[in-house]
This record gives structure tokens, C-alpha cells and sequence, in this order.
């Protein structure tokens, strides 16, 4: 009996980690899908602008000492700024090489970025300054003051984003260019002028989704992003290549199916070492079945 | 053909919205144009003709710049503006300046709803775009209990009429078409040609490529057939329709004799 309280409450103290942990696929992954979309780049430097972010986020929560909701908008700004510029010197003159040329481009840039963090902020392991040990009874979870933060930030900034690209001028643009780029061109849009908003929207989240794992985590290096490189490319597969609500909803399926399948009712529990493999299970499964992802559609490209 | 009297009181020979003059056009080392020319009397439809592989959709990408390589002048009349040589602007700007496109195959965004589809095709002033909307539904009705579908659930003829609407959003005077009927059922295609004569009536200049030459021609007041990356027979539709080389190379099937064994 005590045992079945026990695990139901388990089973939500998950689903709640898994939400949190969703929110940050989500989040990351919508930025990646949009890039890919609407750039034609497979950014495999997406992990290292969220570990950029983390640390941007540290160096203001811990050495400066500033609070979390500052802390967080300067993290975002700076990661925005970072894709922006990285945009306009890097990607932009190589646009036309094709998407392999520019994809693995991104692989040697994330490769320099992860290495510079490295050198700059060396290879220990860093933590906010957060209580680790205290805990925040919710009623139904009971929360470190750090998984709140992040659950606050995954209720916030997944429908505010969602509602961006449901109903602003800019989100139907960005849909609609990563949906059909000639017939965007045609339609009026500037496919190439869209790039900036592009990158500050992927940029901003990306920083966001990594000061977000860090948090989660506890601890971070500059490994952190790159860690999650493949669950984000999952993501993006997940919810249709180029689907910016496919993407927002595979994270968050992604996260929980993760999360859950360590409650031990569970076949025993997935180890939790093992939960990305049950998120590339995941993948197989989707791509066997339904190889558009969760709300693509079939591409005659 | 109204001819109209430029400042000084010099003719011009005739009131064309787009003139195309000596287009060549290439895919990479692939010349598909070798130099074409082709004239679109303000008001009117035209139709562009000639077999599969002659040039036809090609000058349409030529003339919005979209993936080829062109040279030669490609010259758009907008009603009380200056002439703009259409071969020097980005497809965007092709747009801005009045013209429109709907492309053969991927002519809808599937992703978003069809309100949305429209809402994308509304350029300029954004204040505008409900007012568009209900003055393009009015034009093809059969949107009207379809706007809040998804795109992509649409069957053939009614994405095929989506995608006209879209292009209609930007209100455009000349009105670019890739072969409407393409895979459209026959019932379906009729209903097609008479959203371009209805469109044509308020004032849209048509350019229309089909591969149902005869019906085009129906509808159409003037007609150009490409072979080769080359102009070959043009004329008024009534005379090309009765022209006997015409039917020989490009009409054909209609008057043949049913063989018997």
C-alpha cells in the first residue's frame, strides 16, 4: 500500500522532471527545426550554443551575482547575438554550398566552440547558486528551488513560443518559409532577409534550453550541449523535418517517454544511463511507422 | 486592342503588361531557352503552348528568377508606372512590382490552414489583408467553408483553386499560371478555366502554360507555342485553332480518324 503511494507519487515527480527535461528538447529542437527549415542547415553546433548559454548564464548568476529572471533575458540575448553574428560571417557568404557543405561546417564550428569554452572556462564541473538540498513542496511534486526555476521557464517559454508562431506575422512567415520556400519567394517574403529572425529565434531558445539543462542537471562542463546534440536532431526528425509544431510537441513527448520509462512498474525501470537509447527506440519505432514524424506530412521532395 | 498615346503624341504599337524579348535561360550547362520572346497585351490571357520539354515552364522561372540562369529583357507595365526590367529583381520583388505566380506542383503552403495560406499572400499594407481575404472568396466561393481546413487535407481542384487565391492576395495586374489542369480530373479542369476567365474579367492580366492546348485556347485571346527552347506558331487563339500546321504538330488527336483493324 505504502509502496503504491509511493510510486504513483514517483510516477509524477517524472512526469514533471520529463515536462522540464521536454520543454528543453522542445525549445532547442523548435530552433534547430527552423534553422533547417528555413536555412537549409543541419546545425550540428546547436548543443555548443546552448552550452554557450549556460555558461553566459553562470557567468551572470554566479559571478556576477545578478538574479535568475536577469540572469536568464541576458543569456538569452547573448546566445541570440552569438547565432545572429555567427549568421552573418560564417553561414550567410557560404549560403548555395548545399546542405552537406554547410552542415559539416557547423560540425567544425561546434568543434571550436566547445574547445574554446575549454580553454577559457576550463573543464571543471560548475553549478549555479542554487540551494541544492532545499526542497519546495508543491502539493503534488516536491521540487529543489532549481527544478522550479526550470519549471517555470518550460511553462512560460514553450506556449509563449508556440503562440508566436501560431499567431504573430513573424511565426506564420517562419512557418510558412520552412513549409514551402519558392512559393514564400513568390508570395512576397524575403526568404533571405527572414535568416536574422531566424537565428535570434534559435539563438535566443537555445541559450535558454542550455542555462535550462544546466540547472536540470546540477552540475555542466562544456561537453553539456553536445551531450544532447543528438536528442535535439532527434526532436527535430520527431515532429516533421521543418515542422515548428512538430518539433515543440515531439520534445515534449520525447521528454516524458524518457523520464518515464525509469518508473520501476515500468519492466522494472529503464537505468538512467540507458534513457537516450529509449529515446532513439523512440526514433526507430516513429520512422518505421510513420517516417514524416508526429505532424509532418509525406514529402514528394 | 486599345492603342494608347504616350506624352508628345507618339503611338505605342500596343498596350503590353509584359514583354519578353530574346530570353535565354539555362539549368547549370543545360540551355533550355535559346532565346524567346513573347508579348502579354494588358488584359488579357495568353496561352503558352508546345511539348513536354520546350521550354514553357522554364520561361516562367525565367521571368520570376527562380533556380536558372537568364539573360535578355524581360519588360513589366504596371498600370501608371514606370516600365521595370523584371530579369534584375529577386522574386520577392517581382511580387512587390504586381506580378504573381502559381507554380505547377507545391503551390500551397500544406502546413498551414488555408486562412493562413491566403494571410501569407497579403503583402504591403497588413490593415488590408481581411479585406482581401473576403474580396478573393468572393472571387472563388468554394474556399469559403474551407478556411479553417489544413492546407494539406485539400483535395486536387480545391488546392489548385487555393493556390490561385494566394496569388490573388498580393492583387497582382498580371496573373502567371503553370498548367492549372495538371493532374486535375476533366470535370474539375473545366471548373479551373472559368476561375481564370472570371479572374481575367476583373481586370488580371492571365500568362497561362497548359499542356490541354485546345481548351486553353478557348479561353485564351492570344496564343504562343514554344518548341525547343525556340518560338515556333503564334497568334490570335481563333486562327491558331484553325491553322492546319498547328493542328498537324500540336492540336492534333481531334480530327484524327479512329484506326480500324
Amino acid at each position: 500500500m505504502l509502496n503504491e503511494w509511493h510510486m504513483g507519487s514517483l510516477l509524477l515527480q517524472l512526469i514533471y522532471n520529463g515536462l522540464v527535461e521536454g520543454a528543453i528538447l522542445a525549445l532547442t529542437g523548435l530552433g534547430a527545426t527552423l534553422v533547417w527549415g528555413i536555412q537549409r542547415v543541419a546545425n550540428f553546433a546547436h548543443g555548443d550554443y546552448m552550452t554557450l548559454g549556460a555558461y553566459v548564464a553562470f557567468l551572470l548568476d554566479v559571478t556576477w551575482s545578478t538574479n535568475p529572471v536577469v540572469a536568464a533575458i541576458g543569456t538569452v540575448v547573448a546566445t541570440a547575438a552569438l547565432a545572429v553574428g555567427l549568421h552573418f560571417i560564417l553561414l550567410r557568404p557560404l549560403r548555395g554550398r548545399g546542405l552537406v557543405a554547410l552542415s559539416l561546417i557547423t560540425v567544425g564550428l561546434g568543434l571550436v566552440l566547445r574547445n574554446a569554452l575549454f580553454l577559457v572556462a576550463g573543464s571543471q564541473p560548475r553549478q549555479y547558486a542554487f540551494n541544492q538540498t532545499a526542497v519546495i513542496d508543491l502539493g503534488f511534486v516536491r521540487v529543489a528551488p532549481a527544478e522550479l526555476w526550470t519549471g517555470i521557464a518550460a511553462i512560460t517559454a514553450v506556449p509563449a513560443v508556440a503562440a508566436m508562431l501560431a499567431w504573430t506575422p513573424l511565426g506564420k512567415t517562419m512557418r510558412a518559409v520552412a513549409d514551402n520556400r519558392d512559393l514564400a519567394e513568390i508570395s512576397g517574403i524575403d526568404t533571405d532577409g527572414i535568416g536574422l529572425y531566424v537565428w535570434i529565434v534559435a539563438g535566443a531558445l537555445a541559450g535558454l534550453g542550455g542555462a535550462m539543462l544546466a540547472l536540470v542537471q546540477g552540475t555542466f562542463d562544456p561537453n553539456l550541449g553536445f551531450n544532447v546534440l543528438f536528442l535535439i536532431l532527434t526532436v527535430v526528425v520527431l515532429g516533421g523535418i521543418g515542422n515548428a509544431f512538430g518539433a515543440l510537441l515531439g520534445g515534449l513527448v520525447l521528454g516524458v517517454v524518457m523520464e518515464v520509462s525509469t518508473w520501476p512498474p515500468f519492466f522494472g525501470g529503464v537505468p538512467t544511463q540507458y534513457q537516450p537509447v529509449v529515446g532513439f527506440v523512440v526514433l526507430i519505432l516513429l520512422l518505421m511507422f510513420r517516417p514524416q514524424g508526429i505532424l509532418g506530412r509525406a514529402r514528394v521532395l | 486592342m486599345p492603342v494608347s498615346y504616350a506624352e508628345g503624341g507618339a503611338a505605342i504599337v500596343s498596350d503590353t503588361i509584359l514583354s519578353v524579348s530574346d530570353v535565354r535561360a539555362r539549368y547549370g550547362d543545360e540551355h533550355i531557352l535559346k532565346g524567346v520572346s513573347i508579348d502579354v497585351p494588358r488584359g488579357s490571357i495568353v496561352a503558352l503552348l508546345g511539348p513536354n520539354g520546350s521550354g514553357k515552364s522554364t520561361l516562367l522561372k525565367a521571368i520570376y528568377g527562380l533556380n536558372v540562369k537568364r539573360s535578355g529583357t524581360i519588360l513589366f507595365r504596371p498600370q501608371g508606372r514606370e516600365a521595370v526590367d523584371l530579369l534584375r529583381l529577386k522574386p520577392h520583388e517581382v511580387t512587390a512590382h504586381g506580378v504573381n505566380l502559381v507554380p505547377q506542383l507545391a503551390n500551397i503552403f500544406p502546413d498551414l490552414s488555408v486562412y493562413e495560406n491566403l494571410e501569407i499572400g497579403s503583402i504591403g499594407d497588413r490593415k488590408r489583408t481581411v479585406e482581401r481575404i473576403e474580396r478573393v472568396v468572393g472571387v472563388l466561393p468554394l474556399l469559403r467553408h474551407l478556411l479553417r481546413r489544413r492546407a494539406a487535407t485539400l483535395s486536387g481542384g480545391q488546392r489548385q483553386t487555393l493556390g490561385i487565391a494566394r496569388a490573388l492576395m498580393s492583387e497582382p495586374e498580371l496573373l502567371i499560371l503553370d498548367e492549372p489542369s495538371a493532374g486535375l480530373a476533366p470535370n474539375i479542369v473545366d471548373g479551373v478555366f472559368a476561375q481564370v476567365q472570371e479572374i481575367n474579367r476583373r481586370g488580371v492580366s492571365l500568362l497561362i502554360v497548359e499542356q490541354k492546348a485546345r481548351q486553353c485556347l478557348a479561353i485564351a485571346h492570344y496564343g504562343y507555342v514554344l518548341d525547343q527552347g525556340r518560338n515556333q506558331i503564334d497568334g490570335p487563339s481563333a486562327r491558331l485553332l484553325e491553322d492546319p500546321e498547328m493542328i498537324r504538330l500540336y492540336l492534333g488527336a481531334r480530327r484524327r480518324q479512329p484506326e480500324s483493324h
